[in-house]
């Protein structure tokens, strides 16, 4: 069965393991840096990026989640989960993981007061997809290998760059699990990938 | 369509605070400290309630000068308290563009019979409970959040252990019980209905809980995430503490790894004096916050 790991230093993980087994993959809750070994995909969930960041710090994270996205193994972000993926984030030098080539902005669409959910389109995935946007961040500007799967008011929330995914809101606060679902087929074709 | 204010909006905020910690300060110096040890949210404050606790008198929403500074300082969520049933602290505050209202029973009570009919607000509430009554009756006002009451600023963890123990036990009950059996249950503890069939069904509450009210170091907020809570709040134990910033991160790390015994054991060391605390059966029924309005 295809192992998918979810960052559990903070933040909504267990709702993100909930949403894997419904999609028919195996999730564990990752809080040790050797739990990765296991994996074949791992997913960091929404949360507050500062306090993910610095836990990610104190415990030696930060290299071999690093590792692990550069040997090819997919990655799935969510909210704070993308602002650690990416690879700049607007009006601050600080990087996380830097593993994906795209610039985002922090609670972009402003503070709770103005966090919405809506109907996305989603590229090849799922329409009319009920996303749950909290002090959200958006994808400012995208890598040429990147590819936008979904926009709202005109800001990319859902992107992709190969083995890596990213998005704006929290697929894991609703019980629609197709985006979960479209991760695990990427787990499961780099899984067939890297075993040849 | 976008939709603000939404339930899922509202509860989901709470979602990403879950294995957190939530720390009460007093200005833009303290919630940095607070943000750079790793709190996922702070609780801006005119006083800690242990200098409430000192002060006496009557307990109101913070000066907005200093919400105001605690909201430019850090990228983090920011909460404020309103005294429960003041539709019009809330309001200030959610103006103000709070990320959450706490209506807190820490704050002298505005209203001692009703509280604030949450539903009608965008910005999400976290309220008190004792038990599962007073967290239904919350929830059914519309509190997208829960916090165990605890005793505030008293640095003595016991009634935080009671509050906790006691909403996890009943949800246990309810779960045990008939279906036949959940109104009587309702009746008895003053408990929606529709809420209690929700919970017995999930084993959960709808919404996040966290654990509040005398948690003063690390050992006490493993404590009550084992004891079912979603995350801490730290009130006057860190900035009442010898060093902070060091007592602050141990909290969060605490908090995170939860049953790790040896780790907990290190993150213990050399911390400092904690907060002197408060022996319950010194305090008066007067004294007690947690007792005020239900």
């Amino acid at each position: 069965m295809i192992k998918i790991g979810v960052l559990g230093l903070q933040g909504a993980f267990r709702e993100h393991v909930r949403s894997v087994e419904a999609s028919g993959a195996e999730g564990i809750i990752v809080k040790r840096v050797e739990q990765l070994d296991d994996l074949d995909g791992l997913i960091i969930p929404g949360g507050e990026s500062t306090t993910m960041r610095r836990l990610i710090d104190k415990y030696n994270f930060l290299e071999p989640l690093r590792q692990f996205g550069k040997q090819g193994k997919p990655v799935f972000g969510t909210c704070a989960g993308m602002i650690l993926l990416a690879s700049e984030i607007a009006g601050t030098d600080i990087v996380h993981l830097g593993l994906m080539d795209i610039k985002v902005e922090r609670n972009a669409f402003g503070r709770q007061r103005e966090s919405f959910e809506t109907d996305l389109d989603i590229k090849g995935i799922a329409e009319g997809y009920n996303a749950v946007f909290i002090r959200a961040p958006y994808i400012h500007e995208v890598g040429p290998e990147v590819t936008v799967l979904a926009t709202h008011q005109d800001k990319v929330v859902l992107a992709q760059q190969g083995h890596l995914l990213a998005c704006a809101f929290h697929p894991e606060l609703t019980d629609d699990h197709r985006l979960t679902a479209h991760f695990v087929g990427m787990v499961e074709e780099s899984k067939k990938t890297l075993a040849s | 369509m976008s939709k603000i204010g939404t339930d899922l909006v509202k509860r989901g905020m709470a979602e990403m605070q879950k294995g957190g910690v939530i720390m009460d300060v007093v200005n833009a110096e303290q919630a940095k400290i607070a943000e750079e040890a790793g709190a996922v949210a702070v609780m801006a404050l005119e006083r800690v309630p242990s200098d409430i606790r000192a002060a006496g008198g009557v307990a109101r929403m913070a000066d907005p000068t200093i919400t105001e500074e605690v909201l430019n300082a850090v990228s983090i969520p920011v909460m404020a308290k309103a005294r429960i049933g003041h539709i019009v602290e809330a309001r200030v505050l959610e103006a103000m563009g709070v990320d959450y209202i706490d209506e807190s029973e820490v704050l002298t009570p505005a209203d001692d019979i009703y509280h604030i009919n949450k539903r009608d607000f965008t910005v999400p509430f976290v309220c008190g409970c004792r038990d599962l009554g007073e967290a239904t009756r919350r929830i059914g006002e519309g509190a997208s959040m829960l916090r165990t009451k605890g005793e505030p600023g008293t640095g003595n963890v016991v009634e935080a252990v009671n509050h906790i123990r006691k909403v996890q036990s009943q949800i246990r009950h309810l779960q045990s019980l008939a279906e036949d059996e959940v109104m009587v249950f309702a009746k008895e503890n003053g408990a929606p209905f529709e809420i209690l069939m929700q919970i017995r069904e999930e084993g959960r509450l709808p919404v996040v809980n966290f654990a509040a009210g005398g948690v003063a170091t690390p050992s006490d907020a493993a404590l009550m995430m084992q004891l079912g809570a979603d995350g801490v709040f730290v009130g006057s134990g860190i900035f009442k503490s010898d060093n902070p910033a060091k007592f602050a991160r141990a909290i969060v790390e605490a908090t995170t790894h939860y049953d790790d015994y040896k780790l907990i054991g290190e993150l213990s060391k050399d911390l400092g004096t904690a907060m002197a605390g408060i022996e319950m059966s010194t305090l008066t029924p007067a004294d007690r916050m947690a007792d005020r309005s239900e």
